[in-house]
């Protein structure tokens, strides 16, 4: 049921460190991709079927066989690690526990595409996870698993670990980019596309921490064993992280097309006395779904088929005691705040919502003011220059479709009919506020 | 971000107040983090962040030492600074500390704390206590919600928190007590903690548990119920060595033990 890979060796003792790194076997697939061409890392990577963690599911190796070898530019690897999206929280944990399996996943990913150097950009407010991080790889800088001519095989590598400041848009790729180059994080217009003229206008691969990490597995289980694993289209092994309403929330990774049952039951049920109200399938951009949506299997084409997306598998369950309008009303607040304010559907659109939004749940709304919401959302998607405002839109006209009703009793009611202390976690301690 | 700077203004930004500590040291560093980078402008971030751990905020005197070593103006860096919600205008506290307040956290009991720490430490959002000790600030989703609700200290994870629980540890702080992050180190001051973002490592990565107990919950299931993934051909030793690594015989031990949380509310 559950399928340990990635998470495997996080109960080793100081599992952060190469040499307990190294007792559980890690490095030995670096040893092995060093000893095959790069071309065939890379078809090993397209074999397995690894599509992109990061949310998109772009088939892994299919993006590095764009980078066009030939090419005289150098040529970049750009780890995603800014996990920022809400209820996301897999790259961390990952980060924060076994360092190297990432740092691994990096030097063979980078010379599956022939990178000179490869950056590790990690969102800024995360101290400790970004100790170990600089730790890794100076301990894999010193063990000569970086360097000039590593293992003896004359391949170059340079690794640098890269903090951000605070900056949701900085996980969108391109900006990102533009971010890693010293300037204020704003999409780019594509094309071109980054495995083209990417950073510094040099061919670049940007693939989440999850993608990267899962490559050592693979090199080392074979492209065969990976794929054994999962569903049709969606292979492998992955991270779901359970968070909310449920009794043991934490990582659980488990094949590709696990259903939300079967996990919250893993995860010990709904909290005690409480039932499933509404959930994220990957992060708060990806449509709510609701107690109807308990059977889908939790891969690409399962969530798609029910009009949401897998995401980031970040599922945050919520019951019954949580107020949709409230839940809607703060991820929108969110999106107001990250909105790099580069073009005016996201920039002017999301305040809008937010104002809209925030009538509403105190009462002073009006049907008509639902009407105008799904209007504004309409406008925004499909409109704007990057996901993210996608993303903004997604929670309200999901949650408009499912829960319509409980919008419409906060005008019956004239105001939030939930009590918001019911559903904290010390709501049975007897603590208030 | 500033494009939609919606934090409280209420009090004035101050501008150079002549006491700045930026030195040559500082000036050298922050070459030595440009040297990092193929191209030197890839280093404004961190050089920022440097800025942040020399002065306690972004100063004029900051901004100007980035432009100078990178050959930009200062509009420029600026342009850069008041983009990223990490880098203050305003000086800050000894300790930084946030509670996330985006929906899983707020929903799970961070907006009650929030509200409680405004009125314990009476101070608005993005504000500083009298005595200097203490910013606090509401952040949003920090990649910890299986611990919610979540707050930081300096950017360190203080997981499954409650009212009590938060007022108790923004006292300890206060009071100087010796405050340990549950998965990280013991604390340091926010200055301390800018200057490892900006790429000098403090040595304290060894401090710490590799994660909560959320983080494994997954696999202490699967080690219960003896559950793995299949068997690959990973089994099978690496063919020859060329420049082995350090590679210790002993056998894993286990750390079961050693990692613990204080969340008895999600005791099984
Ligand atoms: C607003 C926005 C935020 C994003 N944040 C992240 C992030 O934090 N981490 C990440 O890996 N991908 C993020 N992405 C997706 C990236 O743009 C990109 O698709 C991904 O890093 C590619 O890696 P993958 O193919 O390995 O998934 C974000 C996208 C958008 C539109
Ligand atoms: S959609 Fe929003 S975040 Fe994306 S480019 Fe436009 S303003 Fe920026
Ligand atoms: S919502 Fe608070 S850490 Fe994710």
């Amino acid at each position: 049921m559950l399928t340990p890979v990635l998470s495997d060796n996080w109960d080793q003792i100081n599992a952060w460190q190469l040499s307990s790194y190294q007792r559980t076997g890690g490095y030995d697939a670096l040893r092995t991709a060093l000893r095959m061409q790069p071309a065939d890392v890379v078809t090993a990577v397209k074999d397995s079927g690894l599509r992109g963690r990061g949310g998109a599911g772009f088939p892994t190796g299919m993006k590095w066989s764009f980078i066009p070898q030939d090419n005289p530019k150098p040529k970049y690897l750009v780890v995603n690690a800014d996990e920022s999206e809400p209820g996301t929280c897999k790259d961390i944990p990952l980060m924060m526990a076994s360092p190297h399996t990432l740092v691994e996943g990096v030097i063979i990913s980078s010379y599956a595409i022939r990178a000179s150097v490869a950056f590790i950009y990690v969102r800024g407010e995360v101290l400790h996870v970004i100790r170990r991080l600089q730790q890794a790889v100076q301990e894999a800088k010193d063990a000569g698993f970086i360097g000039t001519n590593i293992l003896g095989t004359g391949y170059d590598l340079d690794v640098v670990v890269h903090a951000g400041a605070g900056a949701y848009i900085c996980g969108e790729e391109t900006a990102l980019l533009d971010s890693l180059e010293g300037r204020r994080g704003q999409p780019r217009l594509r094309p071109p596309f980054p495995a083209v003229a990417g950073l510094y206008g040099c061919p670049t691969v940007i693939n989440n921490v999850e993608s990267i990490a899962s490559v050592p597995a693979i090199i080392k289980n074979g492209a065969d064993w990976f794929s054994s694993m999962g569903t049709e289209k969606s292979k492998g092994m992955t991270l779901y992280s359970l968070s909310g309403h449920v009794t043991r929330p934490g990582q659980y990774e488990a094949p590709m097309g696990i259903t939300l049952r079967q996990l919250i039951d893993l995860a010990g049920g709904v909290r005690d006395g409480h039932e499933l109200k509404f959930w994220t399938p990957g992060g708060s951009s990806t449509p709510l779904l609701t107690a109807e949506h308990l059977d889908v299997p939790l891969d690409y084409e399962g969530v798609g088929s029910v009009g949401s997306m897998l995401g980031t598998k970040a599922l945050q369950i919520f019951d019954e005691t949580t107020c949709v309008v409230r839940a809607v009303l703060r991820w929108t607040e969110f999106y107001k705040h990250e909105s790099c304010g580069k073009c005016t559907p996201c920039r002017e659109g999301t305040w809008w919502l937010v104002q809209i939004l925030e009538r509403l749940e105190h009462g002073k709304g009006t049907e008509e003011d639902l009407v105008t919401l799904l209007d504004l959302c309409e406008n925004i998607t499909g409109r704007s220059f990057c996901a993210l405002a996608d993303g903004a839109t997604a929670p309200i006209s999901s949650s408009i479709q499912h829960f319509k009703d409980e919008y419409l009793a906060h005008f019956a009611e004239g105001g939030c009919p939930f009590d918001p202390m019911a559903s904290t976690v010390f709501a049975t301690a007897g603590a208030n506020a | 971000m500033s494009t939609v700077n919606d934090h409280a203004t209420s009090h004035p930004v101050p501008y150079s107040t002549g006491d700045s500590k930026i030195t040559e040291t500082t000036i050298a560093e922050m070459r030595e983090l440009a040297a990092r980078y193929p191209v030197g402008r890839s280093a404004l971030l961190p050089m920022l962040h440097l800025v942040q751990s020399v002065e306690g905020r972004v100063t004029p005197e900051g901004i100007e030492a980035c432009a100078d070593v990178l050959g930009l103006t200062g509009a420029e860096v600026s342009a850069v600074a008041t983009f990223y919600t990490m880098y203050k205008r305003r000086p800050v506290g000894e300790y930084h500390v946030g509670v996330c307040t985006n929906t899983l956290c707020a929903v799970m009991g961070g907006d009650l704390i929030f509200e409680r720490l405004k009125r314990h430490l009476d101070v608005g959002n993005d504000e500083t206590t009298e005595d200097g000790k203490i910013t606090l600030e509401h952040i949003e989703c920090n990649a910890a919600c299986d611990y919610a609700p979540v707050m930081t200290v300096n950017w360190e994870f203080f997981d499954d928190m409650t009212p009590e629980s938060a007022t108790q540890l923004v006292d300890d702080l206060r009071e100087g007590t010796e405050v340990k992050s549950p998965r990280g180190a013991t604390i340091c001051s926010w200055r301390e903690a800018e200057r490892v973002l900006a790429g000098f490592p403090d040595g304290r990565a060894d401090e710490g548990p590799t994660g909560g107990k959320a983080s494994l919950a997954g696999l202490r299931l699967a080690r219960e119920r003896n559950w793995t993934a299949p068997n690959g051909n990973g089994g099978a030793p690496a063919p020859l060595d060329p420049v082995p690594g350090p590679r210790p015989e002993d056998q894993p031990g286990r750390e079961s033990q050693a990692v613990h949380t204080d969340d008895s509310r999600k005791e099984d």
